[in-house]
């Protein structure tokens, strides 16, 4: 039994087929890496993961609990975090502010009316966030508006964020894409990192099969809104099958 | 000192000085000059600026903290003056309950119309508010006359039974509104040579009641809570994908700022013990708007600069009227003096609605955060360039100031 179970999740839009019988198994403390052509239904897949949508059928099972019909802060509650095809921070708040939120909604949960302390007596917050920006390479970036910074930034913040509320699982959407090579090397770095040296299970989408071939222990190609192979890297590879449908293509 | 850091402290400390002294700062002009009508400084005025400080405050948790632009904020503000004179016909002419009544009351509304209008966001939202807060309107004109009074307006009579206090007073008049027998209306005079001042005890209630609920604004923005709210205002789809509920979070913003709304509405009627429903309408909602706008939304002291330029405006600007401005310009030759004031006359009297439009445009298009913004530049300006990049770095940790 993996960490997330996913059965035979089927999503239509009008008369498009978005998914049909899509069965995924994440094991825990994996990479698991889901890539296919465009359109294929990867996004929608994970939309259908967080609660942003409701699969018409199947089941989606986070840690023998069902997160069909929660909210996405429920679900996240539950140990889900997501970082965002682009980045989705808050703008308008510093970079210290923005990694104070997620450290908040680990402690105090969906909601909780802390209106008269001053956040500044928040210490043990103030102390996680900056250590989370301290591990991020951010920390002289503290007092920045978080609109104001790289692209590359915004991602590693993000993903930073993500990792402050210390989920069980962490979906990623493409998060390389549009980025200079430095940056997407830095970020698989991160990666790398994260999953050596935490207890975590990641899910990844991604195009760039530098980084899918660099991070994952396993990957699931999704074609058409089905999964066509479910395997380890060295026989993706190989796989006729996925050259047809997919990297014979991008190659 | 009050858990708040020295910025703010300075900030509240200043504020202070500033309503504990409106009877002499605002009355800078000897009484028999030509330009006494500039004073403000008579109770009248100053209890309306307070007090519309207070509505703009509290406006300015939710709209300047959320974003959530509601337009049915006066509606909270009605109530809460029914409320309150309610509390003066039934219990007695203690402020005390009645302002007490009139929060209560304002909150449980708030949450009725939070509850309801938060489901949608952005312009549907501002919708929902001026919905509900027309629709209240109109219901205090027509079906709600038992509670309302209607057209006439809620007001004392000599029948109240007051359980508390007395129906009439001894000579057979309506009692007045007190704090444990300190008259509202009663008025100290202090004469300093040509100047008059006057103390009045309903405005340094009022007033005292302004600091609390501004300190209390303060602490909000500076709490967690309040930092929850400028995330709901900068990405909601990032706060529900970090385990966050929004909805309680601006639901709470909606209460509070509603409950404001009640407080200065409960004032209102505490030192003129009548509620009408004309308090209700858009044009009031609309007009709290316009005051944490043009102060500047989501900064500290915006919304109570906003709050009392318009009152200002509204009260001196609308006294002007041809007769004066003809006693000003006498200097100049006829035909000339002629044709300044005809110039000047679309401005003035009952033209103040166009030169307060005039300068909110001006406002919104060249200084966007409002007057705070352009106190910000005068400072920066003053003190040299240097200043003025500390002033951004300032800004940059604390964007909420
Ligand atoms: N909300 C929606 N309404 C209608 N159709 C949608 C919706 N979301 C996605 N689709 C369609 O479903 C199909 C799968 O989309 P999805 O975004 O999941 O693909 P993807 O695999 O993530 O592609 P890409 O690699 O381009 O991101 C596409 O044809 C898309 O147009
Ligand atoms: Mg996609």
């Amino acid at each position: 039994m993996g960490i997330l179970e996913v059965k035979d999740v089927g999503k239509r839009f009008g008369g498009l087929q978005a998914l049909s019988d899509v069965n995924l198994s994440v094991k825990e403390n994996s990479v698991h890496a889901i890539i296919g052509p465009n359109g294929a239904g990867k996004s929608t897949l994970l939309n259908c993961l967080v609660g942003k949508l409701i699969p018409d059928t199947g089941s989606v099972m986070f840690d023998g609990q069902s997160v069909l019909g929660r909210a996405p802060y429920e679900i996240n509650q539950m140990g889900i975090s997501r970082v965002f095809q682009t980045p989705e921070i808050f703008g308008d708040l510093t970079v210290l502010e923005n990694m104070m939120i997620p450290c908040f909604a680990k402690r105090d949960g969906a909601f909780e009316l802390n209106a008269l302390s001053s956040v500044l007596r928040q210490k043990d917050i103030l102390q996680k966030a900056e250590h989370m920006l301290e591990e991020m390479n951010m920390a002289d970036k503290r007092h920045m508006h978080a609109a104001a910074m790289s692209r590359g930034d915004k991602r590693r913040l993000e993903i930073g964020m993500c990792l402050s509320q210390e989920p069980r699982l962490l979906l990623l959407d493409e998060p390389t894409a549009g980025m200079a090579r430095a940056d997407t090397n830095n970020t698989i770095d991160l990666l790398k990192q994260i999953s050596d040296e935490r207890d975590i299970t990641i899910a990844i989408i991604e195009h760039d099969m530098h980084v899918v071939f660099s991070l994952a222990n396993r990957i699931t190609v999704l074609a058409q809104g089905t999964p066509l192979v479910e395997d380890d890297p060295q026989n993706i590879r190989g796989n006729p099958k996925v050259r047809e449908a997919y990297l014979g293509e991008s190659a | 000192m009050f858990g708040l850091n020295k910025k703010d402290t300075s900030l509240l400390i200043i504020v202070a000085c500033l309503t504990m002294f409106a009877p002499f700062i605002l009355n800078p002009f000897p009484t028999d000059s030509g330009l006494a009508q500039f004073n403000a400084g008579y109770p009248d005025l100053m209890q309306r600026f307070v007090i519309f400080g207070i509505f703009a405050i509290g406006f300015n948790i939710l709209f300047g903290l959320t974003g959530y632009l509601s337009f049915g904020h006066a509606a909270f503000l009605g109530v809460g003056s029914y409320s309150a004179v309610w509390m003066f016909k039934l219990i007695g002419m203690n402020v005390i309950p009645a302002i007490v009544l009139s929060v209560i009351v304002a909150g449980l509304f708030a949450l009725l119309i939070g509850f309801i209008s938060l489901r949608r966001s952005g312009i549907y939202f501002s919708i929902l508010t001026l919905a509900f807060a027309q629709m209240s309107f109109n219901l205090a004109y027509s079906v709600l006359t038992p509670i309302t009074n209607g057209e006439t307006g809620l007001q004392l009579t000599l029948e109240d039974p007051r359980i508390l206090g007395v129906s009439a007073t001894a000579d057979g008049s309506i009692p007045v509104t007190n704090l444990f027998g300190l008259e509202m209306r009663s008025t100290f005079e202090m004469a300093v040579g040509p100047w008059a001042f006057q103390f009045n005890a309903g405005y340094y209630l009022c007033a005292f009641i302004m600091l609390a609920a501004f300190y209390l604004s303060i602490r909000i923005f500076r709490s967690p809570f309040g930092m929850m709210l400028r995330a709901v205002k900068s990405n909601q789809q990032r706060m529900n994908y970090t385990g966050l509920n929004t909805r309680p979070y601006t639901l709470a913003a909606f209460v509070i700022s509603g409950m404001y709304a009640g407080l200065a509405g409960g004032l209102m009627a505490s030192m003129d013990p009548l509620a009408g429903a004309e308090r209700m309408q858009w044009t009031a909602s609309g007009e709290v708007v316009l005051m944490t706008i043009l102060g500047g939304a989501g900064t500290l002291i915006g919304p109570v600069l906003g709050a009392g330029f318009i009152k200002y405006f509204e009260n001196i600007f609308s006294k002007i009227n041809d007769n004066v401005l003809h006693s000003w310009f006498s200097f100049m030759p006829d035909g000339m003096e002629d044709a300044v004031v005809f110039l000047i006359h679309p401005f003035i009297g009952k033209g103040w609605h166009l030169t307060l439009g005039i300068l909110f445009m001006l406002v919104v298009i060249f200084l966007p955060g409002g007057l705070v913004e352009g106190g910000q530049r005068i400072k920066g300006w003053l003190s040299g360039r240097k200043a003025k990049d500390d002033g951004k770095a300032a800004g940059e940790t604390n964007p909420a100031e």
